[in-house]
Parts: C-alpha cells; structure tokens; sequence
C-alpha cells in the first residue's frame, strides 16, 4: 500500500480501476493471455521489440547524418537496453510464466527499471526518460492500430496521468471516468476545472507516481484531502467504502434544498447561479436548483478541435445551455485563453510569461474575426433567453471599450440581415486584475454587471502562480490585500447599483460564504457541485452576523489569522446543517 | 574446465560517471567472453553484460568497483574490461 499525498483540487471519495495514461494517451490494462495463446502474444512481444529497434536504429541514422556520432550514441544506448539480454528474459517469462498481456509485461517490467533509476540521487536519474521512450515505442508498436485511447474506455475508470491537456480531458468519454489524478497542476489548471464541472473527485500535483503503478491496479482517490492510495489493503478499502456511502447520504441530504431559495436567516434573497464549461452541466445546476448560470466557460469549444469553432458550434453550443434553463439568465464569458494553450493559434513568438500575455480580451481584440463569430452566436443565442455577454480580464478602460465597440459593430450586422438578438443584451466585465478593481469606479459606468474572477485576481494582486508547487503556499484567498479589494469592489458596485457576483473557487467554499455576504456580495456563482452546499450555508446565517465577521476579518493583517477565524465562524455556524 | 574467479579493483574515471554510453561499452566487451562477468559496487551487483544493471549502479566520478569474472576465460575478460576503465573508455571518443 503506498499513500501519497498531492493537493485535493476537486471533492469527494471513490475507489477504482486505475488508467494509467502516458503523455501519447495510451492506457494499459492488467491483461492475461490464455495459455493456448502463449505462443501467438510471444510472437508478438518479439515483432515488436524488432520493430522497435528498427525505430531506434532509423531515428540515430538520422541524427547521426544531421548532428554527428556522438548525438547519435544515445540511439546506441538505447537499442542495448532494448535488447539487454536481462530485460528480455524478463519480458518473455511475464507472459510465457505469469501469462500476463505483452502490453503488461512491458509497461510493469520497464517501470519498474525506470522507478530504479528515478530512485538514484545523480544524473543517471535521468535515464528514466530513456526507459519511457522505449517503453512507449514498445507499446505504439505492440498495440498497433488497436491502440486504446481514452475515447474509447468502455468501463469504469480513475485517470492517472503525468499531465492531462485540455484536448484529452475534453475528448473523455466522461460516462466512465470516476476521477483524474495527475503528477503534475495545481488548483485552477485545467484538470481541477473539468473535474469540478463533472463532479468527480481530483487530485494533481502529486509529483512523479506513475512508476509505481500499473493499468488495472485498485486505487482510492480521497478528494477531500487530496490523497491518493496505490494498491490499498482490504482494511483500507472497507473503510472508504464506508466513506463512500456516507457521502451518498448527506448527498442525498442536501438534495431535499433543491426547491428552497437560497435566503439568509434574516430574509436576504441571495442569488446563486452555476459555473458551467460544458453544455450539459447546465441540467446538473437546475437539478440542484440554482438560479441560472452566472458563469459559462466558451474555452472548450476552441479545445476540442484543431479547427477553429464556426459560428454554428458556437451557436449549438450555447442555444442548448440557453433553452435548459427556460427564461434563467446564462452569462457567457468570451473566450479566456492564452494563445498558447489553443491548438488553432501559432504564437508568434514564444511567450515567456503566458499569464501577463496575450490572452483572454486580449487576443480576442487581436484576432478580430474569431472575436466577431463568438459574438455572433451569443448576439443570437440572446434571441432564446435571457443571455448576458461577460469579458474576461480586462485591464484598461481602451479594451472595454474596443470590445463593446465590437459587439455594437456585430449587433448592426445581424440587424442588417434580418437575424433576431436581444439589442438590450447586458454586458459585463470580470474584475480579475488589481487595476480593473482600482479603477472600477469608471469602469461600472460603462457596464450592466461586473463579475470578481477571485482566482485570477489572487494570483495578479499576490503575484503568485498557483500551479507553482514552490510557491502555491503564497496563494491565498484570505489574504489580507485580496480582501480588500474585494471590499472595494463590492462597496463600488453597490453604490453604483450595478449588480456584482462572485465566481472563482472562493464563492463555492463554505468557509467564505459569510465573509462574501459580510462585504456585500448578494450573487455567488459556484460549480454545480458546491450549489446544495453554499444554499445550506446561506440559509444557516444572518446577514447581520456576516457584516460583523467581514469587518473583523478586514481588520486582519495576515492571511493565516484570517483563515483561522473564517473556519473557526463556519464550523460554529454551519457545523450541524453542513459539514 | 576451470571455474577460477579473477577480481580486480577499477576506478571510474569518465567525469560523467558510468553512463549510458560507456555502461554499452562494458556491456558489449562483456558479451565478448563466456565468463559470467560482475560489477561490484558498495552495497551492489550488476550483471556486467546488462547495461540496465550496469548503470543501476549509478556510479559517479571515482567510484571504485571491482570486476569480478568466473569461467573459462575470466582472466582475459577481467582485463579487457580493466583495460576500458584504464583507457577511461578512450573508445568513445574516437568517432569525434
């Protein structure tokens, strides 16, 4: 049994199947071979560890005419350990002695050498790399075109992977998949985004694993404390099916909120609404029953395919989201990426700091004609609800305007042509940088709502990259400098009327949902999971009390007093309804 | 036939350590002879014509190892494989 500790990104406990996924996406179950079949699978072992060196061999060729022999060594050494006598012994009596699937056999045998010299404390370490490779080449070749890939998992799976990119996440068959562990991320990467919105449990950041396990191997994922077990005994594994079912019963607890308003002790109605990213969240947020969507993330639909959305994607897209929730606002966010992470983008040059580069509003104002298509569809989409348009990360009073200026330009286009919109459809701006928050007193003149995006907000004031393992330990909500810009924008919405929400992890946490009522804030827009959790919370306070523990939080001057008095109030309060 | 042992005491000098490239070298010359041929580190032993073995090793700069060498032919095959770390495994850089 082997306990590993990584940072819980999204909630909850299930005990599954491992598929452990290398970075091509291949997923090697623990397979036997009938004895009859012995002969066939060896045959098979050895075609492909000749079809492999061939590789080897073809690849230092290559480099040895472009770059010289001694680039080419390399190749060298890897055809011998390819063809050490030792590794082969042990490959052959995996399958023609334990009968395991080639595939296995590799993947165990050469992880196995590969965890030995992760192990050692100099370079060699870094041959590991080298036994991947070959492992990998193994594999490609083994499983040829019967390549299993994660569209096509057919039972029930926990995801363990070096790193999941947002195309693989997105092209995941989500029926099966119970949960998504990674090596590498942080809170906020794109794997905590997706599992949070397919409310499974996650944990990431876990540092090298993937050596010690094998396809097929039980594993528990604990989501609450973002621990993960490797091959768990029968003691442990009762015990988190004991876990298991009692979430299944507080679920069914807080199911019973779906029909009550989220409405204070003191009879604030507070409007709570869903972050969603795909389309079909948006019937697991009525189900809870929220008040509309107060965050659709477009990202998804740039990172599906290698082609750019056309409008009619876009407008199938949103035009599901918009007649699901019958009538309810749905506030979607233009796109919010950096040109980086889209596969149809070539940066121009490599970014050395993606986060403080051409992204978001950004690259939208960049890129005109991708900017206009979205608009378009959202413009259309307004025809069937009540649809709002939100731009993220905008920083200068120029860009808000652009980009109005822009969805003014498009609104005449479509009236132009007879194409039916909403031509009073309200406009937002995410409030996520520290100059939007100081200059938001001129911003909110120019806009119908604005929307705090707490996690980039944090990591723009603190200067902090959460997905930064080195210094993840900075990133904290309760730190004093976030609070009050919190406090400032809040104080300036509200004495401007424009209605302000709050989305970001920070909303769908009970330990701040009284600190938000406290400052002001009357719209939380949460993940679909957290709305039963964050309404409870709500009808458990008063408005009147979450003032007193606001103020006393702002007078606060470090994080850590902040966060202990914030669990300390929620335990007092929320203690018997929620936790 | 004479099972005899032959040992001898060998100090890496290659700067990078017994990496991947010269770990080949050994394991190649090793696969010249019948004898079965170790490498024996502190606490360790590898199988000197296996190249994973060899650089589980993960011998640095001035380590000392001992060849050790049982068979037929296993005083020639310790000093063939003596003579690379004598040679500091010139071999490699001939083709440069």
């Amino acid at each position: 049994m082997l306990k590993l500790q990584g940072i819980a990104v999204s909630p909850g406990v299930t005990i599954g199947e491992a598929l452990v996924l290398d970075s091509e996406g291949f997923r090697i179950p623990r397979r036997f071979v009938e004895r009859s079949a012995v002969d066939t699978e060896l045959e098979r072992l050895k075609n492909a560890v000749a079809e492999t060196a061939v590789e080897i061999e073809r690849n230092r060729d290559a480099v040895r005419a472009e770059l010289g022999e001694q680039y080419a060594a390399i190749f060298q050494a890897h055809l011998a350990m390819l063809h050490d006598d030792r590794l082969q012994e042990e490959l052959t009596s995996a399958v023609r002695d334990k009968n395991w699937w080639p595939e296995y056999a590799v993947s165990r045998t050469l992880r196995r050498y590969a965890k030995v010299f992760q192990s050692l404390d100099n370079h060699i370490s870094q041959r590991a790399h080298d036994i991947y490779d070959i492992e990998k080449s193994l594999l490609r070749n083994l499983l040829g075109q019967r390549r299993e890939t994660l569209a096509a998992i057919s039972q029930p799976v926990i995801v363990l992977a070096h790193n999941l990119t947002p195309s693989e996440t997105a092209n995941l068959d989500r029926r099966f998949v119970k949960g998504f562990v990674t090596e590498l991320g942080g809170p906020g990467s794109h794997t905590a985004i997706v599992a949070e919105g397919l409310e499974i449990p996650a944990v990431v950041g876990l540092g090298p694993f993937l050596a010690d396990v094998s396809g097929g191997e039980p594993v528990i994922l604990d989501g609450h404390q973002g621990v993960v077990i490797l091959q768990p005994d029968e003691e442990t594994i009762a015990r988190y099916r004991l876990e298991v079912e009692a979430a299944r019963t507080v679920a069914a607890k807080l199911d019973t909120l779906r029909d009550v308003p989220a409405e204070t002790l003191d009879g604030v109605r507070i409007q709570l609404t869903g972050n969603i990213e795909f389309p079909s969240e948006a019937e697991q947020c009525l189900s809870r029953g929220c008040d509309g969507i107060g965050l659709y993330r477009t990202e998804f639909l740039y990172l599906t395919s290698k082609r750019e959305p056309t409008e009619e994607d876009h407008f199938a897209a949103y035009s599901a989201v918009v007649t699901a929730m019958q009538g309810k606002p749905v506030v979607i966010r233009t796109l919010d990426l950096g040109a980086d992470k889209m596969l149809t983008e070539r940066t121009p040059e490599e970014e050395r700091n993606p986060c403080l580069g051409l992204r978001s509003i950004r690259l939208s104002l960049r890129q005109l004609p991708m900017f206009r298509t979205q608009l378009r569809a959202i413009l259309r989409a307004s025809a069937l609800g009540d649809v709002r348009v939100l731009f993220p990360l905008v920083s200068t009073l120029v860009e808000l305007r652009q980009a109005r200026l822009v969805l003014a330009d498009v609104m005449e286009d479509l009236a132009e042509h007879g194409i039916a919109f909403n031509p009073k459809m309200p406009v937002g701006m995410m409030v996520e940088t520290p100059a939007a928050v100081m200059m938001l007193d001129a911003f909110i003149k120019e806009v119908d709502f604005v929307s705090i995006g707490t996690n980039d907000l944090i990591q723009y004031t603190l200067a902090v990259d959460r997905g930064n393992k080195e210094v993840a330990d900075l990133y904290n909500a309760c730190d004093p400098a976030v609070l009050r810009l919190l406090s400032r924008s809040l104080d300036v919405a509200r004495e401007a009327g424009v209605p302000a929400n709050v989305c970001g992890q920070m909303s769908g946490s009970v330990m701040y949902t009284q600190l938000l009522l406290g400052l002001g804030l009357r719209q939380l827009s949460v993940p679909a999971s957290a709305i039963p959790e964050v309404k409870q919370a709500c009808r458990s306070v008063s408005v009147a009390e979450c003032r007193e523990i606001a103020e006393r939080s702002l007078q606060m001057d470090s994080a850590r007093e902040v966060k202990a008095f914030l669990r300390d109030q929620m335990r007092r309060r929320l203690s018997e309804t929620v936790v | 036939m004479t099972q005899e042992t032959i040992s001898r005491e060998v100090v890496v000098g290659i700067e990078q350590g017994l990496h991947a490239r010269p770990a080949d070298l050994l394991a190649r010359e090793a696969r010249k002879w019948q004898s079965r041929i170790e490498l024996v580190a502190d606490r360790q032993r590898a199988d000197g014509k296996s190249i994973l073995e060899l650089l589980t090793l993960a011998a640095e700069a001035g380590t000392r190892l001992v060849v050790e060498a049982t068979g037929p032919d296993a005083r020639e095959a310790v000093d063939a494989i003596g003579g690379l770390f004598d040679r500091n495994f010139s071999e490699l850089n001939s083709h440069t």
